[in-house]
């Protein structure tokens, strides 16, 4: 202890406390603020790079999600206006099928009818001529019979003669 | 700093380069003369008052001793045998009735060994601390300590100067690696990259974990500057120019009441109201744990000076004392044996440099945390 004592040197305490404190703030101000601040800002600069890689990562990811997802729905309504479509193309077939159905039914029966009555007229006219014929015929005939008086005679004995056989 | 920084680098590669030429402390020219110098040493005007040593022995001591101490010189070598030194002088500064100033080598360049005339007045250098003697040097020693008035001593010493130098390089390095970050878009370059890794370990690994996220930015400036302070000069002690900086308990006082100083300033009430009247204990025993408690708060500061100071001084004095062995042995085996164990305790002191410099910025933190820990276990005490 007393060695120690001995080898305390009051002037160098005073210039070593001068020196060491006028160089801490010396490096404060021209080291280690300077220093520290940029190796703060690289880090933070490293974190943020890294940070604002993931959050790109993550955003093509979104992005890519949401165009598969916009694609998927793309499909689906292009599937759901062909599938319309074709139902729509169906049931307006179906529709005229059945309209065109309906009225050729009408038509055949219309035409039906129009046969019938046609018929019906045909048949009554000819009946009308056949009578009327028949009848000048008959006239005919009869005139053409009873202008012969020799084959009347005749006739009328034959038939006479028939009778007494008889 | 307009200093280019080319020019720069080549001045310093430059002096990096010629150091071994002037630095490498040569004892063996003084040890295989050693009787011859004790012989020349009367006629020489000395340089150590003190009594010179006479075996090698005694010479290694006292070259290790001389070498632990500030200096009021920077000596890279001595020759003895011509009593030459070379090196450097530094000024003195002594506060004696105003202001006086002279260089370390008017100590030497007298009519009498060790002292100095400044002004009309005499100052004796003894043991590297300076008296004011009479115009004849004498001391008046009691109990072996000289008791002439000693003025105050301001002198740029070896240790000043190896502060001035630790702080000018750190400067240099880190106000560099601070303005690399600008110029490079935010990624360090040039010599500072070397410590970017050990600025974001102390703030990752000491500050942090032990102040907390909340509060330890305001800490950062001395953690980080009190630990490359430490970790340059215990690495400038390492390097063969002498510096015994962090072994010096001046030094390391400064630093424990700095860091004590900054604990005690920054600490919250509630570490007050835990130091000064504990919750939850009788009533009784608060006042005498307020007392433990306080003399605990001296005591974490006294071990960091310690702590400090004895490891960086028993690292010097091991590794001299085992390079003072090879001149010694004198035996091809021996000294090769104490090469080797000089190496390998260099590198182990290498890592010392390191670990000081960690635990003494560690437990900095750890007291500064205390200071402002959060009322977290209110529950506890009720």
């Amino acid at each position: 202890m007393d060695k120690l004592i001995n080898d305390f040197s009051f002037g160098l305490f005073i210039w070593q406390v001068l020196i060491f404190v006028g160089l801490i703030f010396l490096l404060k101000k021209f080291a280690w603020k300077p220093i520290l601040d940029a190796v703060n800002d690289r880090e933070e600069g490293i974190k943020n790079a890294l940070l604002s890689a993931e959050n790109a990562k993550k955003e093509m990811q979104n992005l890519q999600a949401d165009n598969q997802r916009i694609l998927q729905e793309a499909r689906l309504e292009r599937d759901n206006m062909l599938k319309e479509a074709r139902e729509m193309k169906d049931k307006m077939v179906d529709d005229a099928k059945t309209e065109a159905q309906a009225q050729g039914q009408k038509m055949i029966d219309q035409a039906k009818a129009a046969i019938e009555s046609e018929k019906n007229a045909a048949m009554a006219e000819l009946k009308l001529q056949v009578s009327t014929l028949s009848l000048s015929i008959a006239e005919k005939l009869l005139k053409e019979e009873l202008s012969n008086k020799e084959a009347q005679t005749k006739l009328v004995e034959k038939l006479l003669g028939d009778v007494k056989l008889n | 700093m307009v200093i280019s920084n080319k020019a720069l680098r080549f001045i310093i590669a430059t002096f990096v380069i010629c150091l071994p030429f002037i630095s490498f402390a040569n004892p063996e020219t003084a040890t295989t003369n050693a009787q011859n110098v004790e012989s020349q040493e009367g006629s020489k005007s000395g340089h150590e008052a003190h009594a010179e040593p006479t075996d090698v022995k005694s010479e290694i001591k006292e070259f290790i001793n001389h070498h632990l101490l500030d200096a009021h010189d920077f000596t890279f070598n001595a020759n003895k045998e011509t009593g030459e030194h070379y090196g450097f002088s530094l000024p003195i500064i002594l506060w004696d009735n105003g202001l006086q100033m002279f260089s370390s080598s008017e100590f030497h360049h007298g009519p009498i060994a060790d002292v100095a005339e400044h002004n009309g007045n005499f100052y004796k250098i003894h043991h590297e601390k300076i008296y004011k003697t009479d115009a004849s040097g004498e001391l008046t020693e009691e109990h072996g300590h000289p008791t002439n008035v000693r003025p105050l001593d301001l002198s740029i010493t070896k240790s000043v100067f190896g502060i001035l130098t630790v702080a000018l390089v750190m400067f240099l390095v880190f106000a560099g690696l601070a303005k690399s970050y600008a110029k490079n878009g935010g990624i360090s370059s040039g010599v500072g990259r070397f410590f970017e890794p050990l600025v974001l370990y102390v703030r990752d690994e000491i500050a942090i974990p032990n102040i907390g996220e909340k509060h330890y930015k305001k800490y950062m400036s001395y953690l980080l500057t009190i630990f490359f302070f430490i970790l340059f000069l215990n690495i400038l002690g390492l390097a063969p120019f002498g510096f015994n900086v962090t072994g010096n308990i001046t030094i390391t006082l400064s630093l424990a009441v700095l860091t004590y100083l900054i604990t005690t300033f920054t600490a919250n009430k509630n570490y007050w109201s835990h130091m000064l009247w504990m919750p939850g204990v009788p009533v009784i025993l608060r006042p005498v744990l307020a007392l433990i408690e306080l003399l605990g708060t001296i005591i974490k500061p006294f071990s960091l000076m310690i702590r400090l100071y004895a490891n960086m001084m028993a690292g010097h004095v091991v590794l001299m004392s085992i390079i003072g062995l090879m001149f010694i042995f004198k035996s091809w085996i021996g000294s090769s044996l104490s090469f080797v164990l000089a190496f390998a305790l260099s590198i182990l002191e290498i890592l010392v440099a390191f670990l000081q410099a960690y635990i003494f910025t560690m437990l900095s933190s750890l007291y500064f945390g205390a200071g402002n820990e959060e009322h977290h276990h209110e529950e506890a005490h009720h």
